[in-house]
């Protein structure tokens, strides 16, 4: 049984269909990757699966439980977690503040236990204080957990963000183009670690990414999407030599001969 | 080098001339004028009026930083007869046209008479321009004479028109100690005499210039020879002091004074509340005062000895009770604007406290709470006993409960709700990706802050002894907003600061109360251009202001580079 299972998906804005029913589904543990030219509707289809879009066909099957019509807490509850194109992180709040926000579902203290400093409640946020700082070294930053998350500098900022996605230790993570604004040196590093994500946490990963050489490196198995359609599944070898794909990308006349290049 | 800059003297001159002229005409200068602050020498109102061309005297100069004697004084100088031109021009008016007054109210004999120190128009206003040129340039000398004797001089002008503005309230407090004799020279009849002036001046001259020149030093030399032992022994003592003196303060300020410290009190607990729901979560409620009406009737009815009362219970039994309520209505009101945000919000908010105003005030809830006559008879709390009267006994009352909702919100502020709320206000959006319930979080924001302001309200009206509806009109969602605003948003000691600014303050100098509003939006403006963040910025404000001008630094070093 697939971890995530997305049948028949479709999402309209009024007379706009920006997803068209969509099946796609990810098994545990794999690094999938959607792709797909700008509009395509990559966000759109991220955005209905974290519950911030109900969609208007269709089931999204998370676990075994069906995601359709829950709240984006719930559904993070349920074990997704994400990041988001443009960063969203909380500006005015340190890195670590950021990450304790992420930790929210595993959390259960209470605002009363808070205010008689209940033993229970000191533990917790001890406890949560400390995982914070290790995913801070984890990510890679040691002892900048006292910054204000706007101060930080843009890649920090980016691995910040996918910390705090990793506080709620999630099944199935979400990354919305983690690599945009990076230079070829730092993608490089994002994709390990990204790599690694899957092989030592075991976290099942799906991507939306345009930077190529990212998604053909790391990705088992690639959705194209085009107009809010799959126009096509496969795996990265496939992809490169699928003509739809390719006149997606680059136009009808380009399609016949051209191939997307590739940097291996 | 800087230049002698005639166009920019005259301008910044004329502008002040304006404000002076606009301040003179609005009345505050006469209204200022009744309180002396040097017995029969120096008035508010002058103070008010003189200000203008000190200032710009020295601003002239400082924006252009002249070192040089002549083109400082001459600039100095220059915007200080500019800046008496608009009202030189307002006293020839009068004479021309004397019917002016059926226009401009307060243009009176009076305030002509200070504007002229009583030689008619023309003499008057020549009189004025020189006096104004003078102060100008003495604006503009603090910045050739040495800084060494320059700072403390003008710390002490300003620290004893301060002393000579506030003498009412020194007066007060020293009342009780000191003979009458002491006090009739000290004081004289209205503000100080010009001899106390004279004493203070060259007191506080002369104190801020050894301080300057060695005190500082020593003093941060055995500061840094304390140990560890030493330091933490002088935080509890100070802090211990601390305390001591907010146990004593009513026996020292003496009944009218507690009573204004009492007003502020209650208005600090109203901050507090609302400081949660705007300062924490980020969420603007304009209608804040629905729950302090809440709290005080509820206070109102629960314990009245008049027809309305229905419980007749004490104040103690019905304090909670009162809390629970405006809790309750915190909830309520706050659940159909759970999916508002920003503007809509605080319009819909303010919505609301205007309907309780207008149902306080309705025919309809009439036989319930009064309508316009309010409930009266409200008895005053008993403990053990004892009646809780004045204003001094109230304010342990009101110090226990500004105490307990500062330890409150200072461990939430801490705690994960604070984190959540703080992650609302931050982006609404994302925090309910975190896994933050949002309905839940909202509520509680609302909910708590509306307790402390039912808490507030059922005090005020328990100390009154009677509310009338007009007690719970906008103004004071107004005046509370302001005062955190003013103090920092989503800072405690900010919210006490605040307070004290804004509530305060205009207690103290009861010609205010008439300008208050004005007050306000000139401190409002003022804060926003030169401390945005408010006077006691919350601790991750001040981090990220400084943050931000370590940035600077390190752009600045780069660019050396």
């Amino acid at each position: 049984m697939p971890l995530l299972d997305a049948i028949k998906v479709t999402k309209r804005f009024g007379g706009l269909t920006a997803v068209n029913n969509l099946s796609f589904s990810i098994e545990k543990g794999a690094i999938v990757s959607i792709i797909g030219p700008n509009g395509a509707g990559k966000t759109t289809f991220f955005n209905c699966i974290t519950g911030f879009y109900q969609i208007d066909e269709g089931d999204i099957v998370f676990d075994g439980r069906s995601a359709k019509g829950r709240s984006p807490d719930q559904i993070t509850r349920m074990g997704i977690s994400r990041t988001y194109q443009n960063i969203r992180l909380f500006a005015h709040m340190t890195a670590l503040e950021n990450i304790l926000v992420g930790m929210e579902p595993r959390l259960h203290s209470t605002w009363l236990g808070a205010i008689f400093g209940l033993r229970s409640t000191l533990q917790e946020e001890e406890r949560a204080l400390d995982e914070a700082r290790e995913l801070l070294n984890f990510v890679g930053l040691t002892g900048k957990g006292d910054w204000l998350a706007k101060s930080l500098p843009y890649g920090d900022q980016r691995r910040l963000e996918i910390a705090r996605a990793l506080a709620s230790k999630p099944k199935l993570l979400l990354l919305d183009e983690p690599t945009a604004g990076m230079n070829p040196r730092e993608t490089a590093h994002t994709t390990t670690f990204i790599k690694q994500l899957r092989d030592e946490l075991g976290i099942t990963i799906l991507l939306i990414e345009h930077d190529m050489r990212v998604v053909m490196g790391i990705s088992e198995d690639i959705t194209v999407l085009d107009y809010g359609e799959k126009i096509a599944k496969g795996t990265p070898v496939e992809i490169q030599n699928n003509p739809r794909v390719i006149e997606a990308y680059l136009g009808r006349g380009a399609a016949a001969s051209a191939t997307i290049e590739v940097a291996s | 080098m800087a230049q002698l800059d005639v166009r920019d003297a005259i301008r910044k001159g004329l502008l002040a001339g304006v404000i002076a002229l606009g301040l003179s005409v609005i009345g505050m200068v006469e209204a200022f004028d009744q309180r002396d602050v040097i017995t029969d020498v120096f008035s508010l109102g002058q103070l008010l009026l003189f200000a203008a061309p000190a200032v710009v005297g020295f601003l002239v100069v400082k924006g252009r930083d002249i070192r040089a004697y002549g083109p400082a004084l001459i600039s100095g100088a220059l915007a200080g007869v500019f800046a008496a031109i608009p009202i030189f021009l307002l006293l020839m008016l009068t004479l021309i046209y004397p019917g002016l007054r059926a226009q401009l109210v307060n243009v009176s004999p009076t305030l002509i008479g200070i504007l002229t120190f009583g030689s008619g128009q023309i003499v008057g206003g020549l009189l004025l321009t020189a006096v104004m040129g003078v102060l100008g340039l003495v604006g503009a000398t603090t910045h050739v004479i040495p800084d060494r004797i320059s700072d403390p001089l003008v710390l002490g002008v300003g620290w004893t028109l301060l002393i000579g503005v506030l003498s009412e309230v020194l007066l007060n407090i020293l009342r009780p100690l000191l003979p009458r004799g002491v006090l009739r020279f000290l004081f004289g009849t209205k503000g100080i005499t010009l001899v106390t002036a004279v004493i203070l001046l060259v007191l506080i001259t002369v104190g801020i210039a050894w301080w300057r020149a060695q005190g500082r030093e020593r003093y941060q030399k055995r500061i840094a020879a304390r140990s560890a032992v030493q330091v933490a022994n002088a935080r509890r003592t100070s802090l211990g002091a601390g305390l001591l003196l907010l146990l004593v303060l009513p026996f020292i300020l003496g009944t009218y004074l507690t009573e204004v410290v009492d007003n502020v009190g209650l208005y600090v607990l109203m901050g507090l509340g609302l400081n949660i729901v705007v300062g924490f979560a980020g969420l603007l409620d304009l209608g804040y005062v629905a729950f302090f009406a809440i709290g005080a009737y509820m206070m109102g009815i629960l314990t009245s000895q008049g027809d309305l009362g229905v419980g007749g219970i004490s104040f103690w039994l019905a304090l909670p009770i009162c809390v629970a309520t405006s809790t309750i209505a915190g909830i309520i009101l706050g659940t159909p604007v759970l999916r508002m945000r920003g503007d809509y919000l605080a319009i819909v908010t303010l919505g609301f406290g205007e309907i309780i105003r207008v149902l306080a005030t309705s025919d309809l809830l009439k036989p319930v709470i009064g309508g316009a006559q309010g409930i009266l008879q409200i008895p005053k709390p008993e403990i053990f006993g004892f009646t809780i009267l004045q204003p001094q006994h109230f304010y342990y009352v009101i110090l226990a409960s500004v105490f307990l909702a500062l330890f409150i919100s200072s461990r939430l502020r801490d705690s994960r709700l604070g984190r959540q709320w703080m992650s609302l206000r931050e982006d609404e959006d994302v925090a309910e990706a975190m896994g933050i319930h949002l309905v839940k979080t909202k509520l509680l924001a609302f909910g708590i802050g509306a307790a402390f302001s039912g808490l507030a309200g059922a005090i005020f009206a328990a100390r009154l002894s009677s509310i009338f509806p007009h007690s719970f009109n906008l103004l004071i969602s107004i005046n509370v907003l302001s005062l955190i605003i003013v103090g920092g948003m989503g800072s405690l000691p900010g919210v006490v600061v605040g307070a004290l600014v804004l509530v305060g303050l205009p207690e103290l100098l009861r010609e205010f109360a008439e300008y208050r509003l004005l007050l306000y939006g000139a401190l409002l403006i003022a804060m926003m251009l030169r401390k945005p963040d408010g006077l006691w910025p919350s601790p991750v404000r001040r981090r990220e202001l400084k943050a931000e001008e370590q940035e600077k630094l390190m752009m600045q070093a780069e660019g050396l580079e």
